[in-house]
């Protein structure tokens, strides 16, 4: 039930992010979703991709610094109250996100959030009992 | 204006016969109280009683930082502690300090030579002092204020940092004299002018500035926009502390060594030869009369040249030219002696961190500014920002804690900084002087 995802450090300056995706395009990737967070001095690119362990290796041949993880992916109705009703389940399991991104699926009918939480297991346990559709890695990828 | 007008103005014979019995006897006293002397005497094949004249000493073994570190802490100290009164510190090569430590009569000649150095710069009993050196293990603080009491003028001990208050201090006290870094009292002229104040017409009329690499232009800046004269001093813990020279409001050219207390000699820093006076070498200071902690020819890695010519003030001790530089990559950060080693040190002893760094010295609002970049590795990467954060904030509280000064933390692409073999590289000082 997890998503692995990849995520690559980068330092705040021009051409960072357009040499990641270089790599990635050269070595014919393709991004699935994607955040980029970042502070004053640096970003942590985030990505889910059809093809990891191509990405995490062509990325590390570079040079890039890069650290696989795993996230959960969440499928909810695309509508007002959606992303309302996870985040009351994870408040009333006392979950912690770490941080979260999400996208609308192509056919716009559903939208996908990935979560990191602090409790990976705990989190999707909470979702699974209260009925949420969460996504396993092989479905992400192929979206 | 001389404090001790019989041992400032000695005849340079009677001078040197003075600094030979004090080597003879400080000499014999290392070599039959400290293992470390017996030994690297005994390996240079040479005795106490081999010293017949001024010139023997270079027939002596250096002294460097690193056998401090050997004997750390109190490896050298010729005295049990029980007959110490003070110990004070600076930074060393790596985590650990060089410790030093006085007895109550090296507190007193401390004492007395530091009001030396107050005189030389025309102070008196009249004035108030502004004390802005760090006040703790530092010797700055402490070495100025004893100088000051012993002199009998007012000292205010204000410290470091702080700096909205000291202009409050400078305006509501009236000090005549300021005691600090060359680029902190350029920053308190800033502060001072971007806060309204007229800076110029404070009571201040005397700076005595040092600790730090400064120059000519620096001078005159400080000149003009405080109105005072400033003047250069010059110590290190090792020795002393402040007031091992002094620059002389007369001659204004030059720091003069108290050589009834010091010898000072300047060495190639490759090949341990003597350089004329004249020319630029390592400052090799021995001291001649600390009971705790007496140093034979220790190498400073401080770069100057040494001026026998006779000055204007008076004085018959040599002077030594305004320190241009180092022989080694110890850098001077706000008055804090940091070697690259010391935070290589601190980086090592952060896990998962690889010690791939640069640093960047630059100034800010005329302070000394330090920035560390160092290399990302997938030991410590995450997909959370806040953990790298921590490890940004672990770095800074680390070097500290470790090193006493502030440092900005920047991480890196891994393997983005410049591998070298040499350490040089590893440091951009973007600083004028």
């Amino acid at each position: 039930m997890k998503v692995e995802q990849v995520s690559v450090f980068l330092e705040n300056k021009p051409g960072g992010l357009e040499h990641v995706t270089r790599v990635l395009a050269d070595a014919d990737i393709n991004i699935r979703a994607l955040s980029l967070a970042d502070t004053s001095d640096f970003g942590i690119l985030r990505l889910i991709v059809n093809d990891m362990e191509s990405a995490a290796k062509a990325l590390q041949d570079e040079g890039f610094t890069v650290k696989r993880s795993h996230v959960v992916a969440v499928e909810i109705p695309d509508r007002p109250g959606g992303m309302h009703s996870i985040s009351k389940v994870l408040t009333e399991k006392n979950i912690n996100v770490e941080y979260a991104y999400a996208f609308v699926e192509r056919s716009g009918e559903n939208a996908i959030i990935i979560f990191r939480f602090d409790d990976i297991d705990a989190g999707i346990d909470a979702l699974l009992e209260n009925g949420f559709t969460v996504l396993p890695g092989e479905k992400v990828y192929r979206l | 204006m001389i404090f001790n007008e019989e041992f400032e103005t000695l005849p340079r014979e009677a001078l040197e016969a003075l600094q030979l019995k004090r080597l003879q006897q400080v000499a014999g006293r290392v070599y039959h109280t400290v293992g470390f002397y017996k030994r690297v005497f005994d390996e240079a094949g040479i005795t106490p009683d081999d010293i017949k004249t001024l010139d023997d000493i270079r027939r002596l073994p250096f002294t460097t930082k690193q056998d401090l570190r050997d004997n750390y802490p109190f490896g050298l100290f010729t005295v049990p502690m029980s007959n110490i009164v003070r110990l004070h510190a600076s930074s060393g090569t790596t985590g650990k300090p060089t410790v030093v430590g006085y007895t109550r009569r090296d507190i007193e000649i401390w004492s007395r030579l530091m009001a030396r150095s107050l005189v030389s710069a025309g102070l008196t009993k009249n004035d108030i002092i502004h004390n802005a050196y760090g006040y703790g293990l530092f010797t700055g603080g402490l070495g100025v204020h004893y100088g000051a009491e012993m002199l009998g003028a007012s000292v205010i001990p204000m410290s470091s940092g702080s700096t909205k208050k000291q202009i409050m201090i400078l305006q509501d006290f009236g000090p005549t004299a300021i005691c600090c870094t060359p680029s902190y009292a350029l920053h308190l002229a800033e502060r001072g002018e971007n806060m309204g104040v007229d800076m110029r017409s404070l009571r201040l009329r005397v700076g005595i500035l040092g600790a730090e690499p400064w120059n000519e232009k620096i001078r005159q800046e400080i000149e003009d926009r405080l109105g005072i004269t400033a003047l250069d001093i010059y110590g290190l813990s090792e020795i002393m502390g402040p007031g091992v020279a002094m620059e002389c409001a007369e001659g204004r050219n030059g720091l003069h060594v108290f050589e009834d207390h010091f010898i000072v000699e300047t060495i190639n820093p490759e090949t341990g030869e003597t350089v004329p006076y004249g020319e630029e070498g390592e400052l090799v200071f021995t001291s001649l009369t600390k009971e705790a902690f007496p140093l034979i020819r220790y190498r400073t890695g401080d770069m100057s040249r040494l001026m026998k010519e006779p000055c204007k003030c008076g004085r018959t001790h040599v002077r030594m030219a305004r320190v241009s530089g180092r022989s080694d990559d110890m850098l001077i950060i706000r008055g804090v002696n940091v070697f690259p080693s010391q935070i290589e040190s601190v980086l090592r002893g952060i896990e998962g961190l690889e010690p791939h760094y640069e640093l960047i010295v630059d100034r800010e609002d005329k302070l000394d500014t330090l920035e560390i970049r160092v290399e990302m590795s997938e030991d410590i990467f995450s997909d959370e920002i806040k953990i790298l954060q921590k490890i940004e904030q672990r770095i800074t509280k680390d070097i500290k804690d470790y090193l006493g000064v502030i440092a900005k933390v920047k991480l890196v692409g891994s393997r983005t900084l410049e591998r070298s073999e040499g350490k040089t590289q590893r440091v951009i000082d973007r600083r004028e002087v």
